[in-house]
Order: structure tokens, then sequence, then C-alpha cells
């Protein structure tokens, strides 16, 4: 469970968040909702720790992310796995040595196993015999697959995933938006997406917070999102075409 | 105000790169990896130029001497000091700044812009002792290179002295030989050991606090090549001033 009260963080004189509290669950899919700009990523760099909130406080299953001292930070990124929005796979590396980065950075395992379970954790996001590969050589969806086999291979706790189907086809994005669920279930992990994509609300949305110009303004599940008449959500749900053509129908149809 | 924020930035980024430090049989194997890249891939071109900066350094001594009262050996001396003193470990320096440095600060800036150094700092690794320690280590075998450049850029002297028909070999020898000082060799690897360590780290400076897109990765190039140029030549200035005039 990870938990934030009163979040704010500024840039400049530009305040991006706005005191955000909220709570993410274990075992669940919370999605980060928001326009561009509305300070989701800021939200989740936060949350991972590679942005300083300047107040309010982080907590990873009750205890502070701010009163941790570098070693405890350290410890508790290695039990965090993240999905960058462009896969952040190393270029120098194949794609069994990229999986096998964080076994090798953090375990004593032989190099047999740590090959073992990469296999597995490739076999598990549907990759195989793509392990001498190079990043470069694979499609933006393997990429997308690889990366998320990296962030589960040492078991992590916490999976983050920044704007997981960008530059995805429709198809292989809901592809994506299931293995993230499915996998959070598997390993009872706390998952948090940041996407402005309505289709991952729709698929996996269990718990879905938005957030407006640095506030959050809505929370509930990806049920909620569509009853709801709250003026912020339906500007945002349906600012699309297709969701405008939906809610007619459906307002039509009483 | 920006100058005093980049020195500072500079320092603060040393002592993360000697901060909590990545295991050891991953830094062997990144240690061993940049040696390839930084050192043994720059092999041929320092060879090439010494070579041929040895023979044309021979070649306008040569050129230069009208007073017949000047002996022949001038030719192997002048060769020697230019080489060993100022070519080698500064101007192979430059033209690493501009080999070596501009690969490291691309290399960093492109693991910046596609979010590789996020993804390595989100799993907690030192991202800067991860990337900049190896290529210091690296670094310090630089001198080998230097070594390297200094025979070579003397043999470039006597094939063109030489078989130019500048100087007979004997001549040569006997010039290179002539009024050796060892503590110039001292100098000359003092200066190349702080060339090394500017070269590892002022590219790494200049590609891990970029900021931007590819277009971004290009200028931090130039301006890293432009930087450690600067610097190799002020430290040159002021290590000469320390180490040799008295």
């Amino acid at each position: 469970m990870i938990k934030i009260e009163d979040v704010h963080k500024s840039f400049g004189d530009e305040e991006i968040l706005k005191g955000i509290s909220t709570e993410f669950d274990k075992g669940k899919t919370n999605l980060i909702i928001g326009r561009s700009g509305s300070g989701k990523s800021v939200l989740l760099k936060c949350l991972i720790g590679l942005f300083k909130p300047e107040q309010g406080r982080i907590y990873y299953e009750n205890e502070a992310i701010q009163d941790m001292d570098d070693d405890k930070q350290r410890k508790l990124r290695e039990e965090i796995g993240m999905l960058f929005q462009g896969g952040a796979l190393f270029d120098s590396m194949n794609i069994e040595e990229n999986v096998m980065f964080p076994l090798r950075m953090f375990t004593k395992q032989k190099k047999s196993d740590m090959v073992a379970r990469v296999n597995e954790v490739l076999k598990r996001v549907n990759l195989e015999n793509v392990n001498k590969k190079f990043p470069a050589e694979i499609s933006g969806g393997m990429q997308k697959r690889v990366s998320i086999a990296r962030a589960i291979v040492n078991q992590p706790k916490y999976l983050f995933c920044d704007e997981p189907n960008s530059g995805l086809d429709p198809k292989t994005a809901t592809l994506i938006d299931n293995l993230i669920q499915e996998i959070t279930h598997e390993y009872d992990i706390t998952t948090i997406v940041v996407t402005h994509d309505m289709n991952s609300v729709m698929e996996i949305g269990q718990k879905v917070v938005l957030l407006k110009n640095g506030k959050l303004v809505w929370q509930g599940d990806n049920e909620e999102i569509f009853k709801t008449d709250n003026e912020d959500v339906t500007s945002f749900v349906y600012s699309s075409n297709l969701f405008k053509k939906i809610r007619e129908v459906q307002l039509k149809e009483g | 105000m920006k100058y005093i924020q980049d020195i500072g930035s500079y320092f603060l980024m040393l002592k993360k790169v000697f901060g909590s430090f990545t295991k050891t049989s991953v830094l062997k194997h990144l240690i061993f990896k940049e040696i390839n890249d930084l050192i043994i891939s720059s092999l041929g071109i320092v060879s090439f130029i010494s070579f041929f900066v040895g023979g044309v350094v021979a070649i306008q001594t040569a050129l230069n001497m009208d007073n017949p009262i000047i002996p022949d050996t001038l030719i192997g001396f002048a060769t020697r000091q230019s080489v060993i003193l100022e070519f080698a470990p500064t101007f192979i320096s430059i033209i690493m700044a501009g080999k070596v440095g501009s690969f490291i600060t691309s290399s960093i800036g492109s693991m910046r812009v596609t979010e590789q150094i996020d993804a390595l700092e989100v799993m907690g690794v030192n991202s800067l002792n991860y990337l900049v320690f190896p290529k210091i280590v690296a670094l310090m075998f630089y001198p080998f290179l230097i070594v390297i450049a200094m025979f070579l850029g003397i043999l470039g002297g006597w094939v063109a002295g030489v078989y130019g028909g500048f100087s007979s070999s004997s001549d040569f020898i006997a010039g290179v030989q002539q009024d050796f000082i060892p503590y110039q060799l001292f100098y000359a690897f003092f200066k190349t050991f702080v060339f090394a360590f500017i070269l590892a780290t002022v590219p790494s400076w200049q590609g891990f606090y970029m900021k931007g897109g590819s277009l971004e990765v290009g200028k931090a190039s130039t301006n890293s090549f432009v930087w450690t140029s600067v610097l190799i030549i002020a430290s040159n200035f002021i290590i000469t001033q320390l180490l040799l005039s008295s």
C-alpha cells in the first residue's frame, strides 16, 4: 500500500502539484489519469523518489519515504519495478542482459539461475527467442514487454508504469494493459499506472485518480467513472469523439 | 553566476561518483568495457597522428637550421623534447577531448534523453558511480597510450629525419639521448594523469546534467569538447608553472 498526504511540488514559481492526498491499494491496478500538464508524471516521479516534494509525505507500508536514510531508500527502490514511457532499455545490452540487470545488481544468484529466471519472465510476457537481440532490433510493443519483464524479474512489491500504451496500436495497447493487470494480481503487488488512455481506464482501472491542474479532482473505479456527474470527469472522459458518441447513445437510451 | 553553479555541480557530481559503490563484479565488467571503448579503440588514431606529427617536427627543425654551427643532433633533441613535453601529453589529450570526450558526453546524454539514467536511479543504482567511475578507472590507463604516442612520435621523427636526408641515424639517436632529464618524464606523466581525470569527468558532467532532446545531446558534445580542451590547456599552464619553472 502506498499513501500520499498533501504533496506539493513546484518548478521555479510554477506549482505543479497542489496538495494531493490519496491511497493506492495492494493487489490493484491504480490509475492516475489527467490531461497533459495536469501533473500526473510529476506525481509519479515524486512517488518513486526522482523528485522531492517541497511539502507533504509519501508512505510505503506506513513508513514515510522522507524519514528513510539513503540506504533505506535504496533498499526500497530495489523493491520497485518501473515501466518507462519509452521502455528505457539499455541500448548497449541485449534483451537477456537488460532483463537480468536487476538480478546482477542486487542478488548473488549463479549465472545459470539468473538466465533461467530471465527466460521465465520473458515467457510470462509472451516473448521467446529474443534473448540475444538488442533493443533497437525489436518493435516498440516488444520493447514495452521486455521492460515489463525487467520490472518484475526481481519480484518487486511495487510496479509503476508511465504511459505504458503511448505509441502502440490499440491491440498491442490492450495486450500490455492486460499483462499489467495479470501481473498485479499474480504477484499481489501495488501497481500505479499513469495514463490518459480511456481504454486503459476501462480495461484495468480498479482505482482511478483524476488530476486537473495539479489537484486531485475525483477518485473512484472504472465503473463509477462512467456514471458520475462530476464535471471534471465528464469533460475529460467524453473529450474524444468516440466517447462523445457513446455518451449520446447512453443518454438517448436513458 | 551560472559558471559558479556549474563548478559547484561538477564537484558535487565527483562526490556522488565516489559515493555508494556498484557491485564489484559488475564494475569489473564495466571497467574492461570502458578500457576497450576509451583506450584500445583510440590506439589507431593516436598512433597515426603521433607518427606523422613527430615526422613533421623533425622536418621543421631541420629546415629551420640554417646555421652550420648548430649540430645535426639538434633534430633528434628537438623532436624528443617537443614530443615528450608537449605533443604527446597535451595535444593528444586535446585530440582525445574530441574523440573520447564527445563519445562520453553523447553516450551519457543519450541515456539521459531516453530515461535510461532514470531507470538506473529507480532501481536504486548510484547512476553516477555506475556510469562515471569505470571511465575514470579506464582513463587511468591513458598514460600507456601516451607512452605509445611518445615512442611513435620520436620514431616518426627518426624516419623523417633519416629517410628525408636531414640527419644521419646516429646523429638523430645521439640527439634523442642528449641532456635527458628523467624529471621531465615525471612532469609529462603527472600532467597526463590530470588530463585523464579531466577527460573522464568533464564530458561525463556535460552528458549527465544535459536537458532536452537529441539536438541538445549534440550541443552538449560540442560544449564538452570546448570545456575539456580549455581545462586541459589551463591546467597544462598551471602544472608547467608549478613543476618546471623554479
